[in-house]
């Protein structure tokens, strides 16, 4: 279990480090598939096996792919590329490190940092109590409706703002065509 | 299960201080909204192991993870709307040359 653990948490870090510092995009998206997948084996290793499946539908099945059209839609800028960071990248490292460190001293200073999981009960079924907490009124019936509607309200924007309705009939407008 | 909590919230933290790093750091948009990709998956990570490690019959952790899949849908889709719809105004998707409403 623990090497399960220890490996998963080396593919999840190696791979977010190559996300942010490969200079390809497509690679960098890549790398991210990786990083996102081992998120899944986490959640696996954690009994949230739902949570698992929707990792890889929704995060590698749909948003990762929805960052390698956007990465190809404006491909002809990533060719050219000079350096992938910007110049302030030194004081942004400090400050991550900053963040790494402070969040590590305050969570070991928390009483219950090292505890480790009981047994779940016998019989438990994560998936079944998931989903009739999902949609029983006395739970989270209403976050759940109103994070769809918001779902449905930022895809809508997102086909509104990436319209353009400049494309298709106007000869003038051929270098604006996508 | 031997392994502490504290394990699952060094990881989630050191994922979060790699996101927060692409965002500070990189050039490209795109770039910037991979960083928060990890963060948001950072915090996914807290939430699943606080349900685990504190009372799994309390489904909230699980359901809160949920409504941060939507979200981070949400947001990337109108991210990625946004450069795509910058990129075609200006022809450049890096954030430092996106200054038009810098005063």
């Amino acid at each position: 279990m623990t090497i399960l653990f220890l490996i998963t948490a080396v593919v999840i870090l190696a791979s977010a480090m190559m996300v942010v510092t490969s200079r390809n995009l497509v690679h960098a998206a890549l790398w991210l598939v990786a990083s996102l997948f081992g998120v899944a084996m986490l959640y696996a290793q954690l009994n949230a096996g739902f949570l698992a499946v929707v990792q890889v539908v929704v995060y590698i099945g749909a948003i990762a792919i929805l960052f390698i059209f956007a990465v190809m839609l404006t491909r002809r800028e990533m060719r050219d590329t000079g350096p992938g960071l910007n110049k302030n990248w030194g004081v942004s490292a400090l400050v991550s490190l900053l963040t790494f460190g402070g969040l590590t001293y305050l969570l070991s200073n928390w009483s219950g940092f090292s505890q480790t999981s009981a047994d779940l009960p016998s019989g438990f079924d994560a998936v079944a109590e998931l989903g009739s907490a999902l949609i029983s009124p006395d739970a989270f019936v209403l976050p759940f409706e109103v994070a769809s509607v918001l779902l449905v309200a930022a895809l809508v924007g997102a086909v509104y703002i990436a319209y353009n309705p400049r494309s298709g009939d106007n000869p003038r407008s051929g270098d604006n065509r996508e | 299960m031997a392994i502490p909590l504290s394990w699952y919230l060094i990881l989630s933290a050191a994922l979060f201080s790699i996101g927060l790093f692409g965002v500070l750091a990189r050039r490209n948009a795109i770039a910037i909204l991979l960083g928060v990709e990890l963060m948001l998956n950072a915090v996914n990570i807290n939430l699943v192991a606080f349900w685990r490690y504190l009372d799994p019959t309390q489904m909230t952790g699980q359901v809160f993870a949920i409504i941060v899949f939507a979200v981070a849908a949400a947001e990337v889709a109108v991210g990625l709307a946004l450069v795509i719809s910058v990129y075609r105004n200006r022809k450049t998707v890096v954030a430092d040359e996106l200054d038009m409403m810098k005063w």
